[in-house]
């Protein structure tokens, strides 16, 4: 055996240098179903760019006979009870629902990040105070909340945005806060305040990086959430009434169902297969960004 | 003669606990109570203990990683004790720590390098531009290649990662180096060659080293001078042969009989001590010496009055009533391990 | 080897993982036998597949993705690999028991620790809810706790480590088991307290005539507990002998350097401090074990050209004593 201190890595084990973007696409495409959900999304998302030019109708114009069943008259989707055109309306819809609904989750993300990562770090008074504040946040009828204030406030995307995001905010600031709670006990967090880290690095670099994955798989079921609830607002006419929504498609058409379901079907699967890809997407990311799943 | 790096004087790190209802008295856990010691430049000393001894807790106060209650730690002309905000952080690159668990000591979103780099990032030490280089010599000092700076965490072993953690407490060039339990979590093989690397290095950098450690078979191989705690409170004290040849203090040889040995003669003298029970709660402490309560030899004045920490002629420390001023304590009638 | 037949006797259990990629290989024809009322110790370092054995021995493999790719593992006689799974059920917690590592995530948090105890009498012996509490008691007591009428109704969270591992023992014992499987019982707890659990295992041995099978990387543990060793590397075993004739005169150098570079606790230790013996390199990761030969070759200091061809068989170095290694094969001096 031998007795000299030895310090060589017998270790012949090649270096695999990947870069974490590389393994997560590669973890992300395993997963069937965060894949079609991609895909899906990635059609609407092309949809409400390059819809407009590749078919120029103004979805507000009346442009044929209203309550025109699809096919007849020439238009693919039929009309509205207004004679609008409801391929339009589905193409300039998916603009307000993909901005409002990314905009929506980000406003909730960053308030609730903010007020989860402070609460959670530093406990305390200061994690009582913001946790008091969130459950009244919490309990809050959204809904309601939301439409007070855009009532006060007029009803355009930027008030809805903001809305949605001030009710939206407290799920994940609360998985935040749990994520810190545990994140905080850890080591290296104390190994970093041994090398000179004081605590905005701590948080801000140190500890957050390590709470995304949850909080990525949660924002992008966000996102959904913010989509349903723009379609609520525009269904109850309280959207933006210039521009189209597939809410306030079916808002607008809800008396005519039995004589043109299909203002009302069209625009409502439209919701559902863009909140259905979005769910996808964070079942897909949930499994990329699993590090037990990570092969050693 | 050898000079002291760090002096400790009765150092206190208390923590309270939540109020019992509204008006009741807040329990507090005194994990450390009151504990003095020298570092001597250059040498290991070790902390040795159970749970709840406070070993831990003495080290992470030495780090300033815990708020410290009350007593000194001085290192120079610094007391690091009631240093604050940017004077501390300066201080910390003159010590620093060596985890115990390589699976959570290591920011597992950081590559290798980047881990080893930080506290030079931090701290502001050297030029930017030979940082780098810097990294690779210190992954050189602990036998790691210099590609393997490129990679996460959880692309190295067990061993692997606690070699990091050793390159990164290295890189301020410290005096002083905490290790807690630094190979406790290791398997066998690889704590005797992580050990050795930190024999070696000490021997190369003249670092001085606190070790922190319930593993007596590696406190006696690789400290020098030990100090041994029960509950918050350092019980005896001696250099390395004279604790395990001629222990004093009645936990110490409790301790050292529990130990089980492949070593077949130690096993037939040992006459082994049975330890019953659980030790006191760091929150009621009992009057008097807190190992009355456990001691097979404890007579009254044990439980009545608390036993100085006391310097016999030799330097040897021991806090108890029944040992002589000759160093003869209650046990050295029974054969000893 | 002993003229008695073994208790339980494990015949060349070989295990496999199938992985996304490739199938991994866990266990190599591991044969191994234990005897009524005595002590086996189990040594290795971590990955050595000495866990899994364990697993094995209860078919708590999962079985998806794992799969037994071959061997028997007979409880007097039985082969349980072929036993229905009633039949393991039965014999689980019954005739063959397990204490883990880490009582705190062993023993159910949401239950008392009598309930728990109760639990597996009522199973197993069909004992009703007043009996089965009684003799949740009589466990207690025999595990060494105090009071023991009044911790039955205690949680988990309110005992000690050590009183906890002792509920655990109690848990296993309670159905009076022909063995006990105790994986890593005391590397988690204080070594007072795990001196205090080693004298309650011995204690049990006697009483009740249990054997046991003491998994562990500690060979001072073994040393003080095991009549006989066997070591494991990488899923197979390199040796295996009585505990004194192993530890004295160990043969392969894996056991050799085991042996060696644990800093053990000697009454007179030297003035200069020393440095200890190495073993060179790390345990191969598990894929890399599928290559004929010895797996211990790469690290070992001794290897000669058979080492890296083909796998050693067994063969005899002393009293009930073999191992695993061509240093000791025919024609070797």
């Amino acid at each position: 055996m031998s007795t000299e201190a030895t310090t060589e890595t017998f270790d012949t084990e090649p270096i695999v240098v990947e870069h974490p973007l590389v393994e997560f696409v590669r973890m992300f495409l395993r997963n069937k179903a965060g894949v079609l959900g991609f895909a899906m999304l990635l059609f609407i998302v092309l949809t409400s760019i390059f819809g407009p030019l590749i078919y120029p109708v103004d979805p507000f114009e009346i442009v044929g006979v209203p309550v025109s069943p699809p096919g007849e008259d020439g238009w693919l989707l039929g009309t509205d009870s207004l004679g609008r055109d409801l391929v339009a309306g589905l193409i300039h819809g998916s603009r307000t629902t993909l901005a409002v609904g990314a905009a929506a989750a980000a406003c909730t993300v960053i308030i609730g990040l903010i007020i989860g990562a402070l609460a959670g770090y530093y406990g305390g008074w200061v994690d009582n105070v913001l946790m008091r504040i969130t459950e009244f946040f919490q309990v809050l009828p959204n809904l309601i909340l939301a439409m007070v204030l855009i009532t006060l406030f007029s009803p355009t995307l930027i008030t809805i945005v903001f809305s949605i995001g001030i009710v939206s905010w407290t799920g994940i600031a609360r998985l935040t806060r749990a994520e810190f709670l545990s994140i905080r006990e850890r080591e290296y967090v104390m190994a970093a305040r041994s090398i000179g880290a004081e605590n905005q690095r701590i948080i801000w670099h140190v500890i957050l990086p390590n709470a995304l994955p949850p909080l990525i798989v949660t924002a992008a079921l966000n996102v959904g959430v913010a989509i349903l609830f723009e379609a609520g607002l525009s269904f109850l006419s309280l959207g933006d009434p210039n521009v189209m929504s597939w809410g306030a498609l079916i808002g607008d058409n809800r008396e005519a169902f039995f004589e043109a379901w299909w203002a009302v079907t069209f625009p409502g699967l439209a919701i559902f297969a863009t909140v259905l890809s979005v769910s996808l997407i964070g079942d897909g990311l949930n499994d990329a960004l699993n590090p037990k799943l990570r092969e050693r | 003669m050898a000079e002291n790096l760090v002096s400790v004087r009765d150092l206190k790190v208390h923590f309270p606990l939540k109020r019992k209802g509204m008006f009741g008295e807040r329990p507090i856990v005194h994990a450390v109570d009151g504990v003095d010691f020298d570092l001597e430049r250059g040498r290991t000393f070790g902390l040795v203990g159970e749970s709840g001894s406070g070993k831990t807790t003495t080290a992470l106060a030495v780090m300033r990683l815990v708020k410290v209650t009350a007593g000194s730690i001085r290192m120079g002309n610094d007391e690091l004790a009631t240093m604050e905000g940017e004077e501390l952080r300066k201080a910390r690159s003159r010590f620093q720590m060596i985890f115990q668990d390589p699976y959570s000591s290591l920011n597992p979103r950081m590559r290798a390098g980047a881990i080893v780099r930080e506290p030079m990032d931090l701290m502001g030490i050297g030029e930017a531009d030979t940082r780098d280089r810097r990294v690779e010599e210190l992954f050189a000092s602990v036998g790691l290649r210099p590609e393997q700076t490129a990679l996460f965490p959880h692309q190295f072993s067990g061993g692997q990662r606690q070699r990091i953690g050793v390159a990164r407490a290295l890189a301020s060039r410290p005096d002083l180096i905490v290790c807690d339990e630094p190979v406790s979590a290791l398997d066998v093989a690889i704590q005797a060659q992580t050990l050795n690397l930190l024999q070696r290095l000490q021997k190369e950098f003249g670092l001085t080293f606190l070790f922190i450690s319930h593993d007596l078979g590696v406190v006696q191989h690789i400290c020098d001078e030990i100090a041994v705690m029960y509950l918050g409170q350092i019980v005896e004290q001696t250099d390395r042969v004279t604790l395990f040849k001629r222990p004093l203090h009645p936990y110490t040889w409790a301790l050292l009989s529990a130990v089980p040995s492949a070593d077949p003669a130690i096993r037939e003298t040992a006459e082994r001590i049975r330890l019953t029970g659980d030790p006191p709660s760091p929150i009621d402490l009992p009057t008097g010496c807190r190992f009355a309560g456990r001691c097979p030899f404890a007579k009254e004045i044990c439980s009545d009055k608390v036993p100085p920490l006391r310097e016999l002629a030799d330097g040897h420390r021991i806090s108890c009533h029944l040992v002589d001023e000759q160093g003869n304590a209650p046990h050295h009638g029974q054969s000893a391990a | 080897m002993n003229e008695k037949t073994p208790l339980l006797s494990i015949q060349d259990l070989s295990v496999e993982f199938k992985t996304r990629d490739s199938v991994v290989q866990v266990l190599h024809g591991v044969s191994l036998d234990v005897f009524e009322g005595e002590t086996l110790g189990i040594v290795g370092e971590s990955g050595c597949g000495k866990s899994m054995t364990a697993l094995g021995v209860m078919r708590l493999i999962p079985m998806p993705p794992g799969r037994y790719k071959e061997g028997r593992i007979l409880l007097r006689g039985e082969d349980l690999l072929q036993a229905a799974d009633q039949r393991i059920h039965d014999i689980r917690g019954n005739e063959i028991s397990m204490i883990f590592q880490e009582p705190m995530t062993s023993l159910n948090p949401v239950y008392t620790v009598g309930n728990q105890i109760a639990e597996t009498v009522r199973l197993h012996q069909g004992l009703g809810k007043r009996e089965a509490l009684d003799r949740a008691v009589e466990m207690l007591q025999a595990v060494g706790i105090p009071a023991p009428e009044r911790r039955v109704h205690e949680y988990p969270h309110q005992l000690s480590g050590g009183m906890r591992q002792r509920v655990m023992i109690a848990m296993a014992l309670a159905c009076n088991p022909s063995v006990l499987i105790a994986d890593e019982p005391t590397t988690a707890l204080d070594v007072t307290v795990q001196a205090q659990i080693f004298d309650l295992l011995g204690d049990i041995q006697e009483r009740f005539n249990t054997a046991i099978i003491l998994i562990t990387h500690d060979m001072g543990a073994i040393a003080e507990l095991a009549d006989r060793v066997v070591v494991m590397y990488a899923g197979r075993r390199v040796e295996e002998g009585p505990v004194d004739e192993l530890l004295q005169n160990p043969k392969h150098p894996y056991t050799k350097g085991l042996i060696e570079c644990v800093p053990h606790l000697v009454a007179d230790p030297p003035e200069v401090r020393a440095v200890l013996p190495e073993i060179r390199g790390v345990v191969p990761p598990l894929r890399d074990l599928g290559k004929p030969g010895c797996p211990f070759a790469p690290r070992c200091d001794h290897v000669i050209a058979a080492c890296r061809t083909e796998m050693p068989g067994p063969f005899p170095v002393g009293p009930d004593h073999q191992t695993s290694c061509w240093l000791y094969g025919e024609g070797a001096s």
